[in-house]
């Protein structure tokens, strides 16, 4: 490559410097006539092949070196398109799935870490041992989430920017709960305070943060699966134009010397063949467990997560309709309700609806159990919800708290059992998905290295083969 | 119609007088208009007859004098008693819209059997019930933030507001009042290491958190307009409950807090770093709100209060405030009632 411009950029260099240069008297006479402009490398080359394919063991030579070149394009072309896919696959089972259920479970921990707080303080200052326990189980869960979510966020990223936010919020309204509590123990209203300006802070701040996470989260998710599924149609094609080429070698050989086998050729045919089959049978097999993945695991899945974020604030809003009174209200086509209760029902629509897809999407019977078990819990907590309901609008505030809040019977029964249920069925999909992308990334494995050694050994064969028959001419 | 009544009467007096008497109408209406700043200029597109009837009200009502135009006492049942007093089952039950995080007024003491509400303004809630419905807890507390108070009135979702409200003229003309049942001035809270005296000029560059729709905020607004607050102070900070500003306080989020001096040394309670600063710079009295028309209910509970007055008060401001306000009831005492209001 560097040839070229030096031959072309000596001669004006010299023949502008010659005028500045005055006559030297001691030097000799020119070197000879002007020489003849240097033919470029490529120029000579091109020659050259040119000169041998008029004989021949020169076309030999170039059948050869195109053979050669071919097969060992089609592997490498094959290690690097299956090896980027591969990663992609191994993206989906090993990053960015777990990270996706890692977002949600940030969201549920933090969501259920305020609903338990709003039952501890229903429960007034003798806060039980279980709903303490659940609102600290839930903190740890989150903190330790968004420790995971921080490991594997890009430096500079949106999602490294939503997880400093939450780091930051998070101790912020621990702080708040723990103040709530205190007054609360004490019997200062200000604690109720307190435990307002904390679901304020969470309600606004936080929860649209970790939502954010989960659907960047998911983008990312879709995005390897993007990469991970699409046909090698490069390499594909590269394989079918090797073949191509070694069999009209072939034919061409037999035509020349009436010799139907070549071996060295043979074995690179074979070698081809066999990637090539590998290659495409692999990939198809990978992708339908990488669909199936997604069919089966993620879209159930992201159903099931979306049931159980809204079966929360459902919950959210059933304690807090108790802990504000009536308080807020919002006017809706003409008409005031209750904002906690309108909230609440909304909520319980969308819970509706997400279980209904899930119960779609399940496709066997320990993911279908589940799923019918929490929509039944789902059907009794809207009974008894109603009853509660009622309770409160006439007035009996002390039966509504035991009708929520309370032990058997209670509301608070029906969400744990709907919120259980849940937790059951993302576990089996969860294992479904692993299963599938698993199978997949399996389907994959040993193709780049294989596609290498193979096309390397298909190249040697087709060089050997071409040997062969060059030494026929010496 | 108080034209078209006019215009009747005076219909012997021929053309001539009629319109006389109404150019005079028309002028006094012109005169007085200037001195409400409060009512709308549109009432004036109105009827006259009843345009001119609310503006001399407001006219004549000044907010020191605004806790005596109420309706004299009676027991008479009428359609707003009736309608309560008709409501069955479960929901037979006056429905009281209250604070539930004023310490010692309206609040949920979480730690006593069923955290139920309790304090000086729900003992008067309950004696109201078994007034009119012949059981005390035959009531349905309803939690309501200082801005929805009239709203609640208005849309009919609560029979009555008893919850530290201020009687004032602005919310004569929107609400009806009882006579009032306890008497209270704005005062401003502060940590007791601040350089904040009370409501003067050391209030300057400092932020100020108020209830929103609270006569606390109306009050600085216009004194910050007028030049008796300095301009520099910061009174942006509004919550829907005046506790919340104990929070925001405490928080470091704002200097000071200005509400009701009852309530403010229930804050000043739940917190020994926080003191009251300066005297009260108002004075207000508290009432019972309800629905404008209701004049039957508003007669029942001015002859409620009469009974209260004299046998109850004192126990629940023993029970509930002396801890805060002092053993001597005298300054909180609610003057002799009138009962100027006639219609």
């Amino acid at each position: 490559m560097t040839h070229p411009p030096k031959s072309s950029a000596a001669p004006p260099q010299v023949g502008s410097a010659l005028p500045t240069v005055p006559p030297q008297p001691g030097s000799p006479a020119r070197p000879g006539p002007p020489p003849a402009p240097r033919r470029t490398a490529f120029a000579e080359g091109v020659e050259r092949v040119r000169a041998a394919a008029t004989t021949e063991p020169g076309r030999l030579r170039i059948i050869g070196a195109v053979l050669a070149l071919l097969v060992v394009a089609f592997g490498a072309v094959t290690a690097w398109q299956t090896s980027e896919r591969a990663a992609a696959a191994d993206d989906v089972l090993h990053r960015s799935q777990p990270l996706s259920a890692g977002a949600a479970g940030i969201y549920r921990s933090l969501a259920d870490a305020n609903t338990a707080a709003s039952s501890g303080f229903l429960a007034g200052g003798q806060e039980t041992a279980d709903s303490r326990d659940r609102y600290e189980k839930d903190i740890r869960a989150a903190a330790a989430g968004l420790v995971t979510a921080a490991a594997n966020a890009e430096p500079g990223s949106p999602s490294e920017a939503t997880v400093a936010k939450l780091n930051q919020l998070l101790p912020e309204y621990k702080g708040l709960i723990e103040r709530a509590r205190t007054y609360n123990r004490q019997g200062y209203p200000v604690g109720g305070a307190y435990l307002r300006y904390a679901n304020e802070k969470m309600q606004n701040e936080m929860l649209p943060a970790a939502e954010d996470l989960y659907t960047t989260e998911n983008q990312r998710l879709d995005a390897d699966y993007g990469d991970a599924t699409p046909y090698p149609w490069a390499a594909i094609a590269l394989g079918v134009l090797a073949l191509a080429a070694l069999g009209w070698a072939q034919h061409r050989t037999y035509r020349r010397t009436n010799r139907v086998l070549n071996h060295g050729l043979v074995a690179a045919t074979a070698a081809t063949g066999v990637v090539l089959l590998w290659l495409v049978v692999g990939h198809t097999v990978a992708r339908s467990g990488l669909d199936g993945s997604y069919d089966h695991g993620i879209r159930s899945l992201k159903a099931l997560h979306d049931a159980r974020i809204a079966s929360l604030k459902a919950r959210g809003n059933e304690n807090l309709s108790l802990v504000a009174r009536g308080a807020e209200t919002v006017t809706v086509g003409g008409q005031t309700y209750d904002a906690y209760y309108y909230n609440f029902d909304k909520d319980m629509t969308v819970l509706g609806r997400g279980l209904t897809e899930a119960d779609r999407l399940a496709d066997d019977q320990a993911g279908t159990k589940p799923v019918k078990a929490a929509e039944g819990n789902m059907a009794v907590w809207k009974k008894r919800h109603t009853s509660a309901r009622t309770e409160d609008e006439n007035g009996n505030y002390q039966q509504a708290l035991d009708m929520v809040i309370g032990g058997k019977g209670a509301t608070g029964e029906c969400f744990d059992s709907v919120d259980s249920n849940l937790a059951r069925a993302i576990d089996h999909e969860q294992t479904e998905f692993q299963q599938a992308a698993g199978d997949g990334l399996d389907a994959m494995t040993g193709l780049t290295v294989g596609a290498a050694v193979l096309a390397v050994l298909g190249a040697a064969g087709a060089v050997a083969g071409i040997g062969r028959r060059l030494s026929e001419y010496r | 119609m108080y034209a078209a009544r006019a215009r009747a009467s005076l219909r012997g007096w021929g053309g001539v007088g009629a319109m006389a008497v109404l150019c005079a109408l028309a002028l006094a209406f012109v005169l007085l208009l200037p001195r409400t700043q409060e009512s709308p200029t549109g009432g004036h597109t109105a009827g006259p007859g009843v345009a001119e009837a609310t503006q001399a009200r407001a006219a004549d009502c000044k907010d020191s004098e605004a806790q005596k135009q109420t309706l004299s006492p009676s027991g008479a049942d009428g359609p707003t008693i009736d309608a309560i007093k008709s409501r069955t089952g479960a929901k037979r039950k006056l429905v009281v819209g209250v604070d539930q995080n004023s310490y010692h007024w309206g609040y949920r003491n979480p730690n006593t059997e069923g955290a139920e509400l309790e304090g000086f303004d729900i003992d008067l809630v309950h004696r109201i019930a078994e007034d009119i419905l012949g059981d005390p807890d035959a009531v349905q507390f309803k939690a309501i933030p200082t801005s929805q108070r009239i709203p609640a009135i208005q849309d009919g979702r609560v029979d009555m507001v008893v919850r530290t409200m201020t009687i004032n003229c602005q919310r004569l003309g929107e609400v009806a009042f009882s006579a009032p049942y306890f008497k209270t001035g704005q005062q401003v809270l502060a940590p007791k290491s601040s350089a904040i005296t009370g409501y003067d000029d050391t209030l300057a560059h400092k932020k100020i958190c108020t209830a929103s729709g609270s006569t606390a905020y109306l009050k600085l607004k216009a004194d910050r307009g007028k030049g008796t607050l300095p301009a520099s102070t910061d009174i942006s900070t509004t919550v829907p409950n005046q506790l919340d500003c104990l929070v925001r306080l405490q928080l470091g989020e704002v200097d000071a807090v200005v509400t009701d001096g009852a309530l403010a040394a229930s804050q000043a309670a739940q917190d020994p770093t926080v003191e009251l600063k300066g005297k009260a710079f108002t004075t207000e009295y508290y009432g019972v709100a309800m629905k404008k028309d209701a004049t039957d209910l508003v007669r029942r509970v001015n002859r409620i209060l009469v009974g209260y007055r004299a046998n109850g008060w004192q126990a629940s401001y023993d029970r509930w405030l002396s801890a805060t306000l002092g053993k001597d009831s005298g300054p909180s005492k609610p003057p002799a009632p009138e009962y100027l209001r006639t219609s």
